[in-house]
């Protein structure tokens, strides 16, 4: 735990009982690595039923999180990102709804099975959002700290006083690079950098464990979006916190993650640190995606590809790429390519690479 | 020589300011020059960020929205002063391709809708086979197959597809400039590419011109031919696009090009960057550099006066005072010469 926000802020300590003694801790990483897994995702389906057909948007993924990474899950849109934050958050709007799977958190508690109060208990203080349209998500009529007060008031008992809970948000407000001044002004008078950094001091107010931000500098310019960006990184480095990163720009991905997941329609297709994603993609469509990153540095012809997703309420028997991969062989149109480990710490979901294993 | 495609010299536009709102006067635009020629066809970046003035921009060529000061000509001609006849022609010359390409749409009626409406409005095609010859010919133009398209509802395309069809809408008119607001913002990284090849190939096959506005210097630094910079409603830069991104020169758009985050595992940030606080922002430069307050470079002089364009290389203009002297050591370049984006 940081030192910062213990700091004069122990009472959230107290109540989140996240010290854990030795025994309890969480299992480690399968691949060797001494982390510790903060949320595990094991088989998670979503599906979004309709007259015809459901739609499966997220389907059989599995990953780990561990602690205090920055995991960065990237896809186009509709690939199914943003639906499995929101599952992890269990914030499905219906008619979207878990079809099956685990979300353990600290190798403990399932938040599929959760219910109601134990839910609510779980939200913001183990696992907390910063929402995709910051500027869309505070209360036009409460001040900045009577919102950020209200998160903190609901779920941390025993209750906070006032002045605690004051000290508190100042606290947050110096972590994330905001003036004191912004503490009593209503959402209106920031600007959208602030905005933002208001939902990430929200996010980081109860100390979370982990962290879902749903592309929190997309609506964001550039340079504003770099700020944004380091404070994130900020929070990370000095609060330990794990940062689950949903995005679709590789740049952005490239300067923050430590690792990432590549989805396309529904699936985990690769997952590997972010260094290898960029130098050594191993999947056909992570290798578009990277191909596809316009730069500044060199002027190249566009890399052009054809081909269309498929019907996302009939997918194809076999690999879900199929349609659009340039290296199809007649088994992808047959058999689904498991999500494997080729190399250590890289797993891949492709029938090229049936023969590393 | 006939006279430039689009010439705009001057162009100002001032938000609010009337009976009722005294005082809270906004300049979205100010000073603003730009010519296109007439040949050959150029892709001509507008780039800055939220609130730099670029749509305003794209307004007022599309004509949705008037001048305060200056002059627009197209083809010639002030688009102010033309005669209906003329208005129509300009209507037709230049058209638009919007950031959303899922709002442009009415979703009740099939996608066909949007290209009847066209040849019904301009009275393209006497017969329903000469319509469907030039829908299928607009269609192949961005890579889609009439019989696969025409007859699905919006909701049935994807993004990619909506967007294309919108510019084989365009592509119908034979326009001779299309305002390209944001095309690719919305679109799959792996579908931008077919976008901006399809911008390509109508310039150079088919002589359109663009005003590609984006606030993404990467893809204008792939398709564009010239550039023009704008911090909050003025010209900060503007030349040729490989001299402006590759040799930034205005303090601003060099920690625009130092934000963009590279993709390159080797090159992550290092130094933090900071704004300074909204307060010392909001300040109202009213005489000077609008960008002194975020400035590394700032000098005393900067608030006295705004820097006028000086030029630091064959088609390449910064306004700023740190190239006051270069200018001074290169006399053929002038302020209000307008070379920038036509030479």
């Amino acid at each position: 735990m940081s030192e910062e926000l213990n700091q004069g802020l122990g009472t959230a300590n107290r109540a989140g009982n996240r010290e854990q003694t030795a025994a309890e801790r969480p299992p480690v990483s399968p691949n060797g690595l001494d982390k510790e897994v903060v949320l595990a995702i094991r088989n998670l389906s979503v599906v979004y039923p309709t007259r015809e057909a459901s739609i499966v948007a997220v389907n059989d993924v599995s990953f780990n999180i561990f602690k205090g990474e920055l995991l960065g899950l990237i896809g186009e849109s509709g690939c199914g990102k943003t639906t499995t934050a929101m599952a992890i958050l269990r914030l499905l709007q219906p008619p979207g709804m878990i079809a099956g799977g685990e979300i353990i958190l600290a190798g403990k508690t399932d938040l599929v099975k959760l219910e109601g109060a134990q839910l609510q208990a779980v939200r913001w203080r183990d696992v907390a959002l910063i929402p995709q349209g910051a500027m869309n998500s505070l209360n036009p009529v409460m001040r900045v700290h009577e919102q950020i007060g209200d998160a903190i008031d609901a779920h941390v008992t025993p209750r906070m006083s006032r002045d605690e809970i004051k000290q508190r948000i100042l606290t947050l407000f110096g972590l994330v690079g905001l003036p004191a001044r912004t503490f009593d002004l209503y959402p209106h008078e920031l600007s959208g950098g602030m905005k933002q950094r208001v939902c990430i001091a929200m996010a980081i107010a109860l100390n979370p464990a982990l962290v879902v931000a749903d592309e929190p500098t997309s609506a964001l310019d550039v340079i504003v979006q770099r700020i944004v960006a380091q404070n994130l990184l900020d929070i990370k480095n000095r609060l330990g916190v794990s940062i689950l990163l949903i995005g679709h720009d590789m740049g952005l991905m490239a300067q923050l993650a430590d690792r990432m997941a590549v989805m396309y329609a529904g699936n985990m297709v690769e997952i590997a640190p972010a260094r290898t994603i960029l130098t050594e993609p191993l999947h056909p469509y992570t290798q578009l995606l990277i191909e596809a990153v316009p730069t500044i540095k060199t002027r190249k012809p566009l890399k052009l590809t054809e081909g269309l997703t498929h019907d996302l309420r009939y997918p194809p028997p076999g690999c879900i790429f199929q349609s659009r991969c340039p290296l199809v062989m007649e088994v992808c149109r047959r058999v689904r390519p498991p999500l494997k480990e080729t190399k250590p710490q890289h797993q891949v979901a492709c029938h090229l690479y049936d023969a590393l294993q | 020589m006939s006279p430039p495609l689009l010439d705009i010299q001057g162009a100002t536009k001032i938000y609010g300011g009337g009976f009722l709102e005294r005082g809270r006067r906004v300049v979205a635009l100010q000073d603003f020059d730009l010519i296109i020629p007439d040949k050959p066809a150029r892709i001509v970046t507008i780039a800055g960020e939220s609130g730099s003035g670029k749509s305003t921009l794209a307004n007022l060529v599309l004509g949705f929205t008037e001048l305060t000061t200056g002059r627009i000509a197209f083809e010639g001609t002030d688009v102010t002063k033309m005669s209906r006849a003329d208005k129509k022609v300009y209507r037709r010359h230049v058209q638009a391709v919007m950031q959303d390409p899922y709002a442009v749409y009415n979703p009740f009626y099939p996608v066909r809708h949007v290209y009847d409406m066209v040849i019904h409005n301009f009275r393209l095609a006497e017969t329903k086979e000469q319509a469907d010859a030039l829908i299928e010919s607009a269609l192949n133009i961005v890579g889609l197959q009439a019989k696969e398209i025409l007859n699905k509802y919006p909701h049935q395309l994807s993004g990619g597809q909506r967007q294309r069809m919108m510019i084989g809408r365009a592509y119908l008119l034979k326009p001779r400039l299309i305002v390209a607001d944001e095309p690719v913002s919305m679109v799959d990284a792996s579908l931008r590419a077919m976008i901006l090849d399809i911008m390509q190939r109508l310039r150079d096959q088919n002589g359109i011109s663009f005003l590609y506005i984006t606030h993404d210097l990467s893809t204008a630094y792939q398709i564009s031919d010239d550039i023009v910079v704008l911090y909050q409603g003025r010209i900060a830069e503007r030349g040729s696009t490989t001299s402006v991104i590759e040799q930034p020169k205005h303090p601003y758009v060099r920690q625009l090009m130092d934000s963009i985050p590279s993709p390159d595992p080797d090159q992550r940030w290092d130094l933090q960057v900071s704004l300074p606080d909204d307060e010392a922002l909001r300040a109202h430069v009213k005489s000077g550099c609008r960008f002194y307050p975020r400035c590394s470079f700032r000098m005393d002089h900067c608030l006295a006066s705004q820097p006028r364009l000086y030029a630091v290389a064959p088609s390449h203009q910064v306004a700023c005072y740190l190239y006051e002297n270069a200018a001074a050591a290169e006399p053929t370049g002038t302020s209000d010469d307008s070379a920038g984006a036509a030479a």
